[in-house]
C-alpha cells in the first residue's frame, strides 16, 4: 500500500435522534438535503476537493442506507486503485465484539486501517454538517504550526454557543482552553468537530484513552481535554463562510430554506467546488402550463401542475393542480394530489398526499410539520365514510 | 440477451441537422434536455440485458466518443463486453470490402472472439422506448432468419427516407420498398443470428458489395426468412432539424413525455453534477423542460433548457430549445429558435425564427 500524508475518517454513525422519522431507517449523514443531496455528500464532496482521496467511512446505527449509497465511492471520484473510500463498520475480533463505544473509540478500534497508509496526520470528519471547506489548506495550517492537533473553529451566535465544544485562542491561534458544551460560555469560537491529528500523537492519546476505564471515549470530552492539560500544541484554525449543524427538523427546514435566497451563502452551483451525489437518473422537469414556481429548488423527474413558492423539491416529485406548496422541503418520490395545501412542512420520502389534504401552518414561530416518509395522508373528511 | 452483440451502425445515417450537426454525428445530437441520440437505443439494449455493444461510426465522432467514454453510466463498464467505439482505421491492405462493409471487414475479431450468439443492428435515429427482449422472443417463437422492427404510422415528413415493409398475413415480410403510402416504416433495426450476419458479410464483400443492409437482407428477401416485429407506442424519427424540432416540441406532451421517460426503466446519459434548478423570485415558467444547473430569473413558455443555462431577468423565451450552457442576458426575446451549447445572447437582443424552420445559432457563438 503506498503512504499517504494525510489519511481522512469519517463519522457516520450518528443516530440523529432529535430529527425524528427521518433517521428512522437511516443514519444522519444519509438524511436528504438541498433538493439532491445527503448531508455526507458534502464531506464527502469536500474530501475529493480538497484531494483528499483516502477515506474510511465509519458506520454504526442504521448504515444500510449509507453503505449503499457510498458503495465503492465512484460518485466522488473516490473509487481509487489506490486509497479511496473504505466503508469501516464496528467488527468482532479474537478477543470478542465490540460496539463504537465513542468518537475516539471508533478511531482506535481502526488504526489498522490508518496504518496500512502510515501516514503524517489523521484528518477527522463529521458527517453531519452542511459546508464547503478546502482541507488541504487546513493541513498546511496545521504543518506550519507543526502542531499535534488542529481544531477548524467557527465564530458561531453567543446564544448558541453553550451547545458547542467552545474554545479560547492567543493571538498566534494556539488554542489555551476548551470547554464542552459550557453552560456560561467565555467565548463563541466553536470545535467544528474536524481535527488533524499529528498521527504519532493520535495513537499515543487513543491508546492511552482506551485503558481509561473513565472515559467517554469523545474527542470533545475526554480526548482534546486531556491533551490540553498535557500541554500539546494545539490550534485552532479559523474557517469562514457557511457551516450548519442540521440536527433537529427546525434546523435541517432553515438550512434547506437558506438555498432560496437570489445568492445564498452556501452556492451550490459552482463549478470549481461541485457538491457531488449519487445520481437516480431522471429526466429534466416538466413544469405544466397551470404551474407557477418562485424562489424555489426544483430537481429533476418532477411534474409540477400547482403552485410551488418559496420550496425545495427533491427528484421525482409530483404537484397536482391547484395545489399550493409554501416554505416546504418535499423528499423524493412524493405524490402530491389536487388542491392540497402544504405550509412549514418537511414531507419524507415517497409519501402520498391525497387530493385536498392540508399540512403545516402559516403561523411563523410554529413548528414545522414533519410528514413520516411512506405516509399516506388523506383529508379528514374521508375518515368518515 | 447477454448473448446478443448491439451493433450501432451509423455509416449510413443522413446527416441534415445543418449547424447543429457540422461538428458533431447525428448520434450525439443534444436532445431532450440532458441525452444525446444516442442514449436511447443504447438504454434500450442495456436493459434488455445486452452487454456488448459496437459503435459504427465513420466521421465526426469526437463529440460521440466523449459521451460514451463515460460508460459506467449505461453501466457497460464491463470486464466482460463494454461499448466499443470502432472508428475507420482500416490498414489491412488485402482488404477488398467496400461501403459499410468495412466495418465488418475490418472488425472481424471482435465478432470472433466475443461470446455473441445474436446480433441486434440499430441506427441512433430512431427515439423510442422499446423492449429488445420481445424482439429476441418474437425472433425465437417465428423461427426467423432475421426478424426487423416496424412500426405502423402516419405519414410524415421525416419517413420519406424510411424503408417500408409489405409484410403478408403470416408476418413475413415479402418485400422492401419506398412507397410512402406504405404504412409500415421499417426502424433500421434487426435481429439475426451472429453466423449467419458472418455468412452474408461473407457473401457481400465477395460480390462487391457496399451496403450490408441493402446487399445482405433487402436483396436477399426472397431467400431468407425474414419476419417484422411491430413496435407500438411512441416513436420519433429525428433526422432533420424540422423533425429534431416538433419531436422536441411533442416531449412537452406529458403522455409522449411519460412513455419516453416515466417507466421504471430510465434512459441512461453521462452524469453531470449540476445542482437543481433555481427559480428565483421573477421566473415565470410554463410548460417547459427544465434540465438541473439551470437558474431563472425570466419567462420561459414551451421551451426545453439543457443543463447549465442562465435566464435572466426580463428575458422572454417561446418555444425554444436551448442547448447546455446557454447565457440569456436581461430582456433578450427568443422566439422559435434552437440554441446550440454554449451560445451567449447579449442584454436586449431579439431572435425570432418560425415555427416551421427554426432559427438556428451554431456552438459558441455571441449575438
Amino acid at each position: 500500500m503506498n503512504r499517504k500524508e494525510c489519511v481522512v475518517m469519517l463519522l457516520a454513525g450518528g443516530e440523529g435522534r432529535r430529527l425524528k422519522s427521518l433517521t428512522k431507517k437511516m443514519a444522519k449523514p444519509a438524511v436528504h438535503f438541498g433538493g439532491k443531496y445527503r448531508i455526507i455528500d458534502f464531506a464527502l464532496s469536500n474530501c475529493t476537493n480538497s484531494g483528499m482521496e483516502t477515506v474510511g467511512v465509519l458506520t454504526q446505527y442504521e448504515p444500510m442506507v449509507l453503505n449503499s449509497y457510498i458503495g465503492i465511492g465512484s460518485p466522488w471520484d473516490l473509487d481509487r486503485q489506490n486509497g479511496g473510500v473504505s466503508v469501516l463498520p464496528p467488527f468482532s475480533e479474537q478477543k470478542g465484539a465490540s460496539w463504537y463505544l465513542g468518537t475516539a473509540h471508533a478511531i482506535f478500534l481502526n488504526f489498522a486501517f490508518i496504518e496500512q497508509y502510515q501516514p503524517d496526520h489523521v484528518l477527522i470528519l463529521s458527517g453531519d454538517h452542511i459546508y464547503k471547506m478546502d482541507y488541504s489548506l487546513m493541513l498546511q495550517f496545521h504543518k506550519e504550526k507543526d502542531a499535534d492537533v488542529t481544531i477548524a473553529a467557527i465564530e458561531v451566535p453567543w446564544k448558541d454557543a453553550s451547545r458547542f465544544g467552545i474554545m479560547e485562542t492567543d493571538a498566534h491561534h494556539r488554542i489555551v482552553a476548551f470547554r464542552e458544551k459550557p453552560a456560561e460560555p467565555v467565548s463563541n469560537l466553536a470545535s467544528m468537530g474536524i481535527y488533524i491529528f499529528k498521527w504519532p500523537v493520535l495513537k499515543t492519546y487513543l491508546t492511552e484513552d482506551d485503558q481509561n476505564p473513565d472515559s467517554s471515549h469523545d474527542f470533545g470530552k475526554d480526548v482534546i481535554p486531556r491533551m490540553l492539560r498535557e500541554n500539546c500544541r494545539m490550534f485552532a484554525y479559523r474557517f469562514q463562510g457557511y457551516w450548519r449543524d442540521v440536527g433537529t427538523v427546525e434546523s435541517l427546514w432553515e438550512a434547506n430554506m437558506d438555498l432560496l435566497a437570489d445568492n445564498p451563502e452556501l452556492n451550490l452551483n459552482d463549478p470549481n467546488w461541485r457538491i457531488y451525489s449519487r445520481n437516480p437518473y431522471q429526466p429534466p422537469h416538466y413544469i405544466a402550463p397551470t404551474a407557477t414556481v418562485k424562489s424555489s429548488l426544483i430537481n429533476e423527474g418532477c411534474m409540477v401542475y400547482g403552485d410551488v413558492c418559496h420550496s425545495v423539491l427533491f427528484y421525482d416529485v409530483h404537484v397536482g393542480e391547484g395545489s399550493v406548496i409554501r416554505d416546504s422541503v418535499i423528499m423524493p418520490h412524493v405524490r402530491i394530489g389536487r388542491n392540497v395545501k402544504i405550509t412549514r412542512a418537511i414531507i419524507g420520502e415517497g409519501a402520498v398526499i391525497a387530493d385536498g389534504v392540508q399540512i403545516g401552518t402559516d403561523d411563523e414561530d410554529g413548528e414545522i410539520t414533519l410528514i413520516d416518509e411512506h405516509s399516506i395522508m388523506h383529508p379528514p373528511s374521508a375518515l368518515h365514510y | 440477451m447477454f448473448k446478443t452483440m448491439g451493433i450501432i451502425n451509423l455509416d449510413s445515417e443522413p446527416d441534415l441537422f445543418n449547424e447543429l450537426t457540422y461538428f458533431r454525428c447525428g448520434a450525439s445530437l443534444p436532445y431532450a434536455g440532458k441525452y444525446r441520440l444516442i442514449d436511447f437505443v443504447l438504454s434500450n439494449m442495456v436493459h434488455a440485458g445486452i452487454i456488448s455493444v459496437a459503435v459504427f461510426v465513420r466521421k465526426k465522432y469526437r463529440s460521440l466518443m466523449d459521451h460514451l467514454s463515460h460508460s459506467g453510466a449505461w453501466d457497460l463498464d464491463r470486464k466482460k463486453g463494454g461499448v466499443f467505439i470502432l472508428p475507420p482505421d482500416w490498414n489491412d491492405p488485402t482488404d477488398h470490402s467496400k461501403g459499410d462493409l468495412r466495418h465488418f471487414h475490418n472488425n472481424m475479431d471482435l465478432f470472433h472472439r466475443g461470446q455473441a450468439d445474436y446480433v441486434l443492428f440499430s441506427g441512433a435515429q430512431q427515439v423510442c422506448h422499446i423492449d429488445f427482449r420481445a424482439v429476441m422472443a418474437h425472433h425465437l417463437e417465428t423461427g426467423a432468419d432475421v426478424t426487423v422492427v416496424c412500426h405502423r404510422t402516419e405519414p410524415a415528413e421525416e419517413h420519406k427516407s424510411c424503408w417500408r415493409l409489405t409484410i403478408g398475413d403470416d408476418g413475413r415480410v415479402r418485400q422492401f420498398s419506398m412507397d410512402e403510402n406504405n404504412p409500415n416504416v421499417f426502424l433500421n433495426m434487426y435481429l439475426m443470428r451472429k453466423d449467419l450476419m458472418l455468412d452474408l458479410v461473407r457473401q457481400c464483400i465477395a460480390h462487391g458489395a457496399e451496403n450490408f443492409l441493402w446487399d445482405g437482407i433487402i436483396q436477399q428477401t426472397a431467400s431468407l426468412r425474414v419476419q417484422a416485429y411491430e413496435h407500438t407506442g411512441i416513436l420519433q424519427t429525428i433526422n432533420t432539424v424540422e423533425s429534431y424540432y416538433k419531436h422536441s416540441m411533442s416531449l412537452l406532451k406529458p403522455h409522449v413525455y411519460r412513455e419516453l421517460f416515466q417507466q421504471p426503466k430510465p434512459v441512461y446519459t453521462k452524469i453531470k453534477d449540476e445542482p437543481p434548478v433555481k427559480y428565483l423570485e421573477t421566473a415565470e415558467v410554463r410548460n417547459s423542460l427544465v434540465a438541473n444547473g439551470c437558474v431563472i430569473a425570466g419567462q420561459v413558455e414551451n421551451s426545453i433548457l439543457f443543463r447549465g443555462v442562465r435566464v435572466q431577468e426580463g428575458v422572454t423565451v417561446k418555444n425554444s430549445i436551448i442547448m447546455q450552457r446557454c447565457t440569456l442576458g436581461k430582456g433578450a426575446y427568443l422566439e422559435n429558435v434552437i440554441l446550440d451549447k454554449d451560445v451567449t445572447i447579449t442584454d436586449g437582443s431579439r431572435l425570432i425564427g418560425s415555427q416551421m424552420r427554426p432559427y438556428v445559432i451554431p456552438k459558441r457563438k455571441v449575438i
